[in-house]
């Protein structure tokens, strides 16, 4: 990797706060795009603060996020999202009342152009962007495995494809980055399997950069690139997967000293 | 959805429509002592009512706040509705109640209603949306309160309206106010109005801007991460709702020769109140603008046989005794529909035309899956 390259996400010095808390201290992470990059860390460490920090959810108290190279400072969470940062959530969050090909349309809202008179006299334009994003979230579907449920209400899906369909959701925003925060988690070995095809499929296809977090070590291991532990908040240690493996304040994080 | 399908369906409905609109000119063109006094009064206040329910069924079904201060915006529309008009009608701009001066005013003082209420939905949406669940709901009632006490006190909307008279919680000169037979002639007008309200309505929630409001309903946090501008759709959506519940309060101020506050106060007794409205959505199912029309109407309903059924003075006497307290019976259908439909009359589910072939499977299934759950216990 030159080193002039941007990265395509990174973090200097960022952190937060809750009170006397502190959750994510110095933390620093760089991403170039097509890399696939592990977050790992013992329960509570801060993994999923540090997924806040950066889709905007929390404000971080010190430190930025770059996207690009540009600061994100002060944006709210949909301008991380037009910026170019989707991610998906540790406890699912879809949009259950919605049928699976409308819980991805949602992520297209963003780059669908018509106004309130388009869609109140129904102009060509209307037509058109309807179209085209049934047919995007279609093929978005087709990647994740899903399109014979287009038409199934998300709730009504089984665990696994509920993932899925997360994954799916966070691909229509048309991102940069992609955040997956514990997608194996709760699947059995098969759907464990499948999603790990559905990761290198998106990667190949897409050219993003995906950060992940998870605690099935077999897939971090086999897919990862690069990882990060942390703990209490700290980065404690980041490289290879097999340097991980071996590294014995990983070891003692995890298994204790 | 094939395109086909979608031609068929705007085209089944555009003549459901259009027949809708025809069978009002019919019933203005028969006339007759029973359609002038008692159908035709009540088709008129169905008509608000329905545009009521629908409207705050945006913001309660699809964008999933509850607002407890809808009425208050009719109370806006209605008094710019009647004040507008009687503006008009003392600068000698149309003096009977017909021809096209008169429409065009109708129009007018329609639309400037409706604008007005939205302008009032705007400024109370900036800032009560940023809060939440039970706390919008305390603001949009406080809203609802505070609107009635701003009318009562402003001196042009009191007595005979326009600075003639003082400040008062009645407006006895309004511009629109039909008699009956006005009523009659103008039944097209109310129908029309209905039908356009609920056409602007329905085609809003299945645009991007309801799928939108629909993800910020079900999952705000999520609807976010997906690049939704959460606080821009609720105030766009809360605003949309004001300016028709503003053209409800024109519609209202149609039907009837005078205005006073209590009509929209929180403490209406009647069944034109914020509670009210959204005891209909409810009922109605959140989510199902049809079924906000559906419950619209038998809530009207119910309240019109108690209060003037026959059928009444046929029952015991201590079932009379509670009917002269119409809410109680209200509430014990509110229970029942509750038990039974939980979700609503229609659930999310919306009625349409072209899903009737579809039904007799959709009942044997809904029966099917219903037995097989009773014989699963059974067997448990």
């Amino acid at each position: 990797m030159s080193e002039a390259k941007t990265p395509v996400l990174e973090t200097r010095r960022l952190g937060v706060t809750f009170g006397g808390l502190h959750a994510v201290q110095d933390f620093n992470l760089s991403i170039y795009s097509g890399e696939l990059v592990g977050l790992i860390g013992p329960n509570g460490a801060g993994k999923t603060t540090v997924f806040n920090l950066l889709t905007g959810v929390y404000v971080p108290t010190e430190g930025t996020v770059l996207l690009d190279g540009v600061p994100l400072n002060g944006k709210k969470v949909h301008q991380f999202v037009e910026a170019g940062v989707a991610r998906t959530f540790q406890n699912i969050r879809l949009f259950h009342d919605m049928t699976v090909i409308e819980n991805v349309k949602v992520a297209f809202t963003k780059d669908i152009h018509y106004g309130l008179l388009d869609s109140l006299l129904r102009t060509p334009k209307y037509w058109k962007a309807e179209a085209e994003i049934t047919e995007k979230a279609m093929e978005l579907l087709a990647i994740c495995h899903l399109e014979d449920k287009a038409n199934v209400l998300a709730s009504s899906l089984p665990y696994g494809q509920q993932r899925k369909l997360e994954i799916a959701r966070a691909l229509g925003t048309n991102m940069k980055v992609l955040l997956l925060d514990e997608p194996a988690a709760g699947m059995n070995p098969t759907e464990t399997a499948e999603l790990l095809d559905c990761i290198n499929t998106i990667r190949d296809q897409f050219g993003i950069a995906i950060l992940l977090i998870e605690h099935d070590m077999s897939l971090v291991m086999n897919i990862c690139e690069r990882i990060q532990v942390i703990d209490y908040g700290q980065t404690i240690a980041s490289g290879l997967p097999k340097e991980i493996s071996n590294d014995p304040k990983v070891i003692a994080a995890y298994l204790g000293e | 959805m094939k395109k086909s399908e979608t031609r068929t369906r705007y085209l089944v409905n555009f003549l459901a429509v259009v027949l809708l609109f025809v069978i009002s000119l019919v019933m203005s063109a028969a006339g007759g002592d029973t359609l002038k006094l008692k159908v035709v009064p009540s088709i008129w206040q169905c008509c608000y009512l329905i545009i009521m329910a629908a409207s705050l069924n945006l913001v309660l079904g699809f964008l999933g706040q509850l607002s407890l201060g809808h009425c208050g915006f009719m109370a806006v529309g209605a008094y710019t509705a009647a004040l507008i008009s009687l503006a008009f009608q003392r600068a000698g701009f149309y003096e009977e109640k017909s021809g096209p001066a008169f429409l065009l005013v109708l129009l007018l003082s329609t639309l400037a209603a409706g604008v007005l209420a939205a302008v009032m939905g705007l400024l109370v949406g900036i800032p009560a949306l940023r809060l939440k669940g039970d706390y919008l709901a305390i603001i949009t009632l406080g809203f609802g309160m505070i609107i009635v006490n701003v009318i009562n006190n402003l001196p042009f909307c009191g007595q005979q309206g326009l600075g003639q008279g003082s400040a008062s919680s009645a407006l006895y000169a309004t511009g629109l106010g039909f008699s009956n037979d006005e009523k009659v002639q103008y039944l097209w007008v109310a129908v029309l109005m209905v039908i356009l309200c609920m056409t602007a309505m329905l085609l809003f929630v299945r645009s991007k801007y309801g799928r939108a409001i629909r993800a910020i309903r079900d999952n705000e946090i999520a609807a976010a991460t997906s690049g939704i501008n959460v606080s821009y759709y609720k105030v766009l959506t809360f605003t949309i709702s004001a300016f028709f519940a503003g053209v409800t309060g024109a519609l209202y101020s149609c039907c009837n020769a005078a205005l006073a506050t209590t009509s929209f106060a929180f403490t209406n007794g009647s069944i034109l109140n914020s509670v009210f409205i959204v005891v209909m959505v409810v009922v109605g199912g959140m989510g199902s603008m049809t079924g906000s029309v559906i419950a619209a109407v038998a809530l009207f309903l119910l309240n019109y046989t108690i209060k003037n059924g026959a059928w009444v003075s046929a029952l015991p006497a201590f079932l009379q005794n509670i009917f002269a307290y119409p809410m109680l019976v209200y509430s014990v259908a509110l229970i029942v529909v509750i038990l039974f439909r939980p979700r609503g009359i229609m659930g999310s589910r919306e009625f349409a035309l072209c899903d009737i072939p579809k039904w007799p499977g959709m009942i044997k299934a809904y029966f099917t899956s219903r037995f097989k759950g009773k014989e699963a216990i059974r067997h448990e």
